[in-house]
């Protein structure tokens, strides 16, 4: 059997961004993730798929280290971020640090009760630039990046509110994207918004990941198969299957994986 | 389909509706005996006391005669007081709150803490009288002066700061704090630059509305050895050599508004009576402006910030 060999070269991305080894997470009483090891290609889309409760959300927030924020959370194994091949959950390694080379949209915008121009910001304030003209260009080019300057363009003042539920999310991306992350974490982040503005955003995706690595969470199995470049199939905290998106959707090597894309389950 | 169109009522409509009025006919009685006994009170007080206020009253110090009496050193008083009150109370309240929603991890001390924060909201003001008359004024000999007056009030009110400015910090949502920890920044930036700001007008009106209660305490300040009749001002704050401040006045004796009120209210007389009811109406003036400074300070802030 060469299953295993073909799988390698076939179903591994070439050049890698990231890769857990091993991980497994568990909440105060409650083991959530169980010995996951998944790479994550550079200047690709990693889909995260799976039904509700499988834990790939819970996977997402341990790469910017959302869960030390709360009591009880204990990690395993590594998570290992290249080029310096840094392992982020190490207990040496300052959260803040981590989330400083890896920014995060969330799955309800969450714009802060601030103007557009501060919200995306932030990120170059919390790191110490206060420069007028270096903060102006980077919002600039952010709010370019996320495909949102020339609808607020003139209104950079004006509450980040009172936006439309897609224009948040888009400034959201664009608050993520000011401080140049290497790595793109996304929770579900169209799972609030109108087809529309759905298909904004998966547009925007893709021209994204010529410059950032974009590890996405999805619970829309068509848009996984439409953004993603691979996709990882989990179930009740297990990595199921692993492998270049067109292959997993169209000929998956688990009968589990086949019953939840074709909807028989999940 | 006949069913449907007929316009007989349900026979339970009519029943339910009885049920109804009368329930509002209950509401409307509580609230006239609860409102009106208010406004009688006050409007006797207005009655009785409107005449007397004038810039004398305001101006002068006690006096054996009641024409001649007025209320300088007392307005004076509370007015000094709830500024140390509120410069000792609040930033040591919003600190201990920011410290137990933010930083504090959850473990048997923490919430040891919060139970006792909570009973203590409830304790009589007369035990912080006992409480400071023995700490303050025996064990470290401040006396009977403004100084111990104000910290005993900042004591009485720090339960109250830090209950409403929890409750206002509780308020942010969890998910703007996840968004600024995860664009970097650090416990002490997501409080300052997200939670307090979302959070202030809340905080704020908690504040007032305790200090408010603060201004009418009576108890506790008679405890530590408030005097009835003072014909002096406390040390003026500012001088004229450098360096041009003073804090002589933070150990002068005091009197405060609830305590001339009570002084006059206890003498024999229609004119003292008359005193006492406009040192009554200024008291209760002072505290409406301390509220409504609180409703306009949550308006203009709830403008700022809208979610």
């Amino acid at each position: 059997m060469n299953l295993t060999d073909s799988s390698h070269a076939q179903g591994w991305p070439k050049s890698l961004k990231a890769e857990t080894r091993a991980l497994s997470f568990s909440y105060a009483s409650r083991l959530a993730l169980k010995n996951l090891s998944i790479p994550i290609g550079e200047n690709q889309i990693t889909a995260l798929i799976g039904p509700s409760g499988c834990g790939k959300s819970t996977f997402l927030r341990c790469f910017n280290r959302m869960h030390d924020l709360y009591a009880g959370n204990r990690y395993e194994g590594e998570i290992l971020l290249y080029p310096d091949r840094r392992n982020i959950l190490a207990a040496e390694v300052d959260p803040i640090e981590v989330r400083m080379r890896i920014a995060m949209v969330f799955q309800k915008p969450n714009p802060f009760p601030r103007s557009i121009y501060d919200n995306v910001a932030y990120g170059l304030r919390v790191r110490g630039t206060t420069e007028r003209y270096l903060l102006d260009e980077k919002v600039e080019q952010a709010l370019r990046s996320a495909a949102l300057w020339e609808e607020v363009k003139d209104r950079l003042l004006a509450r980040a509110t009172s936006l439309s539920g897609g224009q948040q999310q888009r400034l959201c991306i664009a608050r993520a994207l000011a401080t140049d992350p290497e790595l793109l974490l996304l929770d579900e982040p169209t799972s609030a918004l109108d087809p529309i503005a759905t298909a904004s955003i998966e547009e925007l995706l893709l021209d994204l990941k010529q410059r950032v690595t974009i590890l996405i969470v999805t619970h829309n199995m068509q848009q996984a198969a439409r953004v993603s470049d691979w996709t990882a199939f989990m179930y009740l905290g297990e990595l199921v299957e692993f492998g270049l998106t067109k292959e997993l959707f169209t000929t998956p090597s688990k009968k589990q994986t086949e019953d939840y894309i074709t909807g028989r389950f999940g | 389909m006949a069913a449907q169109s007929s316009p007989q009522k349900h026979p339970s409509i009519a029943r339910r509706m009885i049920a109804e009025v009368l329930f509002k006919i209950l509401g409307i009685c509580s609230l006239i005996i609860a409102v009106g006994t208010l406004v009688l009170l006050f409007g006797a007080l207005l009655f009785e006391g409107v005449t007397r206020i004038d810039w004398q009253f305001l101006m002068s110090y006690p006096s054996r005669h009641a024409s001649q009496a007025g209320i300088l050193p007392a307005w004076v008083g509370s007015t000094l007081i709830m500024l140390v009150t509120a410069v000792v109370g609040i930033p040591l309240g919003v600190a201990a709150a920011i410290y137990l929603e933010e930083y504090a991890r959850r473990s048997w001390m923490t919430e040891l803490i919060e139970v006792t924060v909570t009973n203590l909201a409830g304790v009589p003001s007369i035990i912080y009288g006992l409480l400071a008359l023995g700490l303050f004024v025996y064990i470290l000999g401040l006396g009977e002066t403004i100084l111990v007056a104000g910290l005993t009030l900042a004591l009485l009110i720090l339960p109250v700061v830090i209950v409403t400015t929890r409750e206002a910090i509780r308020a942010i949502p969890v998910e703007i704090r996840e968004a600024a920890y995860a664009l970097g920044a650090t416990k002490w930036q997501t409080v300052v630059h997200h939670v307090l700001p979302y959070s202030a007008a809340g905080i704020l009106t908690g504040i007032i509305l305790a200090l408010s209660r603060a201004i009418g305490e009576t108890a506790p300040i008679v405890t530590i050895g408030a005097l009835t009749f003072i014909a002096f001002l406390p040390p003026a704050p500012f001088t004229t050599q450098p360096p041009y401040l003073s804090f002589d006045w933070l150990l002068s004796p005091f009197t405060v508004m609830p305590i001339q009120m009570f002084g006059w209210v206890s003498r024999p007389g229609e004119d003292f009576a008359s005193n006492a009811a406009a040192a009554g109406i200024l008291l209760v003036g002072m505290t409406l402006a301390m509220n409504g400074l609180a409703i306009y300070i949550r308006y203009r802030m709830r403008k700022q910030v809208t979610w």
